[in-house]
């Protein structure tokens, strides 16, 4: 069942939502810290994606989670913000072997898909906090938040990939 | 023609990703003008459910703890009773002006700039929006939107959150707001050079508002000192509630309000 991508993708939407709204953000690590950890459904997207549908998912992903921590559309413009610079990001990680059309996963190098994942990490949190805070006069609460936000978000999307690793991709 | 539909066509994801973004930035907008986006919280059935039936399951690990923060609050009031004079307890008819409803807590939130608590109790219990909500131990914010079965709270720890406060047997009263450092300091301004305040003073809610009754405990002063102007002091508050930790809370109704408010608005519009 789960080799349908549609399914698979669909199944990864709920879970991943459901982990934000339910377990994250409320891990309220040293009171500041909750990781973003819906990062991964950017990470896992299929690569030869329709661009339009996909910003449209993440559109969806992003209300979604906004709708539950009662932060409108915060996440939802870093969602689709994020969506939309994808394949920049991923043109800079996997460099010529991209265009190629038969790039997948598994022939990319273990360094090239964590650099990714942490390039989406930091674009997504500096995204969703600047855009939170909106204000200058907290610059250092921000950086704070970002660096010690994206490192717990990274181990534990390291930790939750290869827990979860795909297979057949 | 051909031109400007093959441009469109070219660059239909731009439009689309600008689309969305003007979507979400015009919700953002909205929801930050005034009060958080009416249609799109967590008090909304689904969301509220959700949180309601989690909330069910993770509420069993903290009982003794709020067993324990019930029974003293009961000891506490069980001995004002006691100690109050013979002749108000048996006053013949008394006027409330405050209803209390009780509610809990399904979702909690203080690591963001504009936290809301979600609680179990809406519009078929009395709730309506700006009604003020405070715990055993002190105050924690105002109802800004209902749905039938649950209810968004603005807590104090909101950037947009703005109380009327006092120190306490005193009547110089400064406005409570939050600078969105630390979960358990809250700030208070507008408080004029020339009263004294020492580190330690109780800080209570203000008569000012006709949310909140008066004297409901904030939290004690911590530090204080003078703005740029040097003409008022901004004074930092440590609060009495925990609120990281929070479950059992208390809805006040406050049945003057309208009246109060219709009052008011017949005076602002006389002028």
């Amino acid at each position: 069942m789960l080799s349908n991508p549609i399914i698979l993708t669909a199944f990864r939407f709920i879970l991943l939502v459901l982990a934000q709204v339910l377990l994250f953000n409320h891990l309220n690590f040293l009171n500041f810290v909750n990781p973003l950890v819906y990062v991964l459904f950017f990470y896992w997207y299929p690569i030869r994606e329709n661009r339009a549908v996909f910003l449209l998912i993440s559109f969806l992903l992003g209300l979604a989670i906004d709708l539950f921590s009662d932060t409108l559309a915060l996440h939802t413009m870093a969602c689709v913000t994020l969506a939309y610079v994808r394949p920049i990001i991923m043109r800079f990680c996997f460099g010529a072997n991209f265009d190629f059309q038969n790039f997948t996963f598994k022939n990319s190098t273990r360094v090239q898909r964590f650099t990714f994942l942490f390039l989406l990490i930091i674009v997504q949190h500096t995204l969703y906090y600047s855009l939170e805070i909106l204000s200058l006069s907290h610059f250092i609460l921000l950086v704070k938040k970002i660096i010690f936000t994206s490192l717990l978000t990274f181990v534990i999307c390291v930790l939750l990939s290869s827990l979860f690793a795909i297979e057949n991709e | 023609m051909q031109r400007i539909i093959n441009f469109i066509l070219h660059y239909r994801t731009t439009f689309l990703y600008g689309f969305l973004l003007l979507v979400s930035l015009i919700f953002t907008i909205r929801s930050h003008s005034y009060h958080q986006s009416k249609y799109f919280n967590s008090s909304r059935w689904i969301s509220g459910s959700i949180y309601n039936t989690t909330s069910g399951i993770t509420s069993y690990f903290n009982l003794s703890k709020e067993n324990k923060r019930l029974s003293d609050e009961n000891e506490k009031l069980r001995s004002l009773l006691f100690n109050m004079a013979e002749d108000t307890a048996l006053a013949p008819y008394q006027r409330t002006d405050f209803d209390v409803i009780q509610a809990k807590i399904t979702k909690n939130s203080y690591a963001s700039p504009r936290n809301y608590i979600t609680i179990n109790k809406g519009e078929t219990d009395g709730l309506a929006q700006d009604m003020g909500v405070i715990t055993s131990k002190g105050i924690l914010g105002i109802v800004e939107n209902t749905s039938n079965n649950y209810a968004t709270v603005q807590s104090i720890l909101n950037t947009k959150s703005n109380i009327n406060a006092k120190i306490k047997h005193t009547n110089y009263f400064g406005s409570l707001i939050w600078d969105a450092k630390r979960y358990d300091v809250v700030q208070l301004t507008d408080i004029p050079r020339l009263v004294p305040v020492h580190v330690g003073d109780t800080i209570v809610t203000g008569a000012m508002s006709s949310i909140f009754p008066e004297n409901i405990p904030i939290g004690v002063i911590k530090k204080y000192n003078l703005n740029e102007a040097q003409s008022f002091y901004n004074v930092d508050i440590q609060l009495f509630n925990d609120m990281a930790n929070l479950k059992q809370v208390y809805v006040i109704k406050n049945r003057n309000r309208t009246e109060i408010l219709e009052l008011e608005k017949r005076t602002n519009d006389a002028q």
